[in-house]
């Protein structure tokens, strides 16, 4: 009975990541996972409730104290910290199945069949790679450290060969059942997950996190096979599934594979040097931008990471309003991989309640583009670097891009002319037809838009 | 290999099918809140964590126990409430154009 009602569950989870996958159903598809999760934990109580001993303090406990963190969290953050969050709980959540299967060594001193060993490695291995490797991208989405790539000695050899030794301490610990093992284990895993994630610079972070969030759900469904449980094992395996999509996607959307973006560094292997010193750009006040603005017919808002990190999105809005009140058409062009996860900058704008029809990605927006009057790149920069499309030495060659050259006028609000996390220069920000509003995204958006109402 | 093993890996290898059919086809509005209800499921490791804790005897099992069940819960609550907190957001009316 009980194996069917986690069958159960897992048909709900499944019912729910459909729901997930259009607009209209989303919010209902989560509740019915939700409800999947709730009827797991009950069956899992009631299962375990007849046995002798059942240490009840430890479960009350910890679902008090985690369930206090986890609604603290994700009901004060703000939408700008969504990456940080997802991070962070999907860390606790490798971290989880790490330790479940850490508790099964305990229990047994390490006396299990072959298969189980292997799966019971895997989950640590995983597990603890996910839990480590998160709270990095953690660490460098809240900007505790660094977001550029950290250089380690032997580049990408380092984690190659830290790889490796992790593979041969888990066919030691497969082999030998000594407990000792799976704890040099964890320490190894738990090491590769930093220096993999340290490694790699914040513009490769969408790709990163989602398949941090894939490796959550293998750890999962690798702790599901070491319990003999199918509720982990489906809902793991669905995860994995799911996370393994997103992140093909997100690395085609960049023109690199995983393991590209998982061993090369961007930006550490030097490239051109910038000689952005002495080439001229065209500076434009606010009134400058707001007078464009104003006899334009058509805008396309290109948002990027700035934006977050400046909280302009309701400034984006607020002046998006007033040129649709004079009758100009707005549009926003999303790139996939703007921002610090996928889908970032739609979570900010419907924050900000723009709808999400006005949101175009990449194969609708690069056609209007050459029909746009004005483009306002807010705190974007390597999605619209020509560079990707003209030349072949740059290491962003051959990413798909925002073709915002194309247009008549593009106006670029940025801090100053600092190269994006790719550490490459931008050539269209020395465009004629470019103007630069060297100013933070928000300040420079609401002192555009008192210019507008000037006018 | 057991006989649980192998129902294990066929019910790993449909689930994952499944998986990638349901999610393929999802427009880029929604990546975000996908994938943070993918990963509150991920948190189904509660139930392994749950039967550590519960089963679990000695000092060792019991930290163990109750580290898996606080981490679990923390990415069940934390992922399911930010998740409805987030499509929250989207579901207002679509775009009234003239």
């Amino acid at each position: 009975m009980t194996t069917l009602l986690y069958l159960a569950a897992g048909v709900l989870f499944i019912l729910g990541l459909r729901g997930l996958g259009s607009p209209r159903t989303a919010r209902r598809g989560n509740l019915v996972a939700a409800i999947g999760m709730l009827l797991a934990i009950v069956v899992t109580v009631a299962a375990i409730i007849d046995e002798p001993g059942v240490v009840w303090g430890t479960i009350i406990a910890g679902l008090i104290v985690g369930g206090g963190i986890g609604a603290y969290l994700a009901l004060r953050v703000q939408m700008t910290a969504m990456p940080q969050l997802v991070a962070a709980f999907n860390g606790f959540g490798g971290g989880a199945s790490a330790l479940v299967a850490s508790a099964a060594v305990v229990a047994t001193d390490g006396v299990f069949s072959t298969e189980t060993s292997v799966t019971v490695a895997l989950s640590i291995a995983i597990g603890v790679v996910t839990f480590s490797g998160s709270f990095v991208a953690y660490a460098k989405l809240q900007g505790l450290i660094t977001g550029r790539p950290v250089g380690l000695p032997g580049g990408p050899w380092f984690n190659a060969v830290l790889a490796a030794i992790a593979v041969g301490v888990g066919i030691w610990a497969v082999s030998s059942g000594d407990p000792i093992a799976y704890w040099v284990l964890a320490g190894v895993t738990f090491l590769l997950g930093i220096t993999a994630v340290i490694a790699i610079g914040g513009a490769d972070m969408p790709v990163v996190i989602s398949l941090l969030n894939s490796l959550s759900g293998v750890a999962a469904a690798m702790a599901g096979f070491v319990i003999a449980n199918q509720a982990l094992i489906i809902g793991g395996a669905l995860v994995g599934a799911a996370g393994l999509i997103l992140t093909i996607q997100m690395s085609e959307a960049m023109n690199r594979s995983i393991a590209h973006v998982l061993f090369a560094g961007f930006g550490t292997e030097g490239g051109p040097a910038m000689d952005a010193g002495d080439k001229p750009v065209n500076r434009a006040s606010p009134d400058d931008v707001a007078i464009s603005l104003a006899y334009a017919q058509t805008v396309m808002v290109v948002p990027g990471y700035g934006l977050a990190v400046a909280q302009a999105q309701h400034a984006v809005r607020d002046l998006a309003n007033a040129l649709e009140a004079r009758g100009i058409t707005v549009e926003y062009a999303i790139h996939p991989v703007a921002g610090r996860m996928p889908g970032h900058m739609n979570v900010l704008l419907a924050e900000a309640d723009v709808p999400y029809d006005l949101l175009l990605d990449l194969d609708h927006s690069n056609p209007k583009l050459p029909n746009t009057d004005v483009v306002l790149v807010v705190g974007a920069n390597d999605v619209v670097n020509p560079s990707a499309r003209d030349d072949a030495s740059s290491p962003i060659y051959g990413m798909p891009i925002l073709e915002v050259d194309t247009a008549r006028t593009a106006v670029v609000v940025k801090r100053s002319l600092s190269p994006g996390f790719a550490g490459i220069d931008n050539p269209l920000f020395y465009e004629e037809s470019t103007m630069m509003l060297f100013s933070d995204a928000k300040a420079g958006l609401e002192a555009v838009l008192a210019a507008l109402e000037e006018l | 290999m057991s006989e649980e093993f192998i129902q294990g890996i066929v019910v790993f290898v449909l689930a994952a099918f499944v998986g990638f059919e349901v999610i393929s086809k999802v427009p880029a509005t929604l990546h975000t809140p996908l994938m943070s209800g993918a990963n509150a499921i991920s948190g189904i490791t509660i139930v392994g964590a749950l039967i550590a804790a519960g089963l679990g005897e000695g000092t060792a099992a019991a930290i163990l126990g109750f580290l898996a069940v606080t981490f679990a819960t923390i990415n069940v609550v934390g992922g399911f409430l930010v998740t409805d907190r987030m499509l929250e957001m989207f579901k207002r009316k679509p775009a009234k154009r003239e």
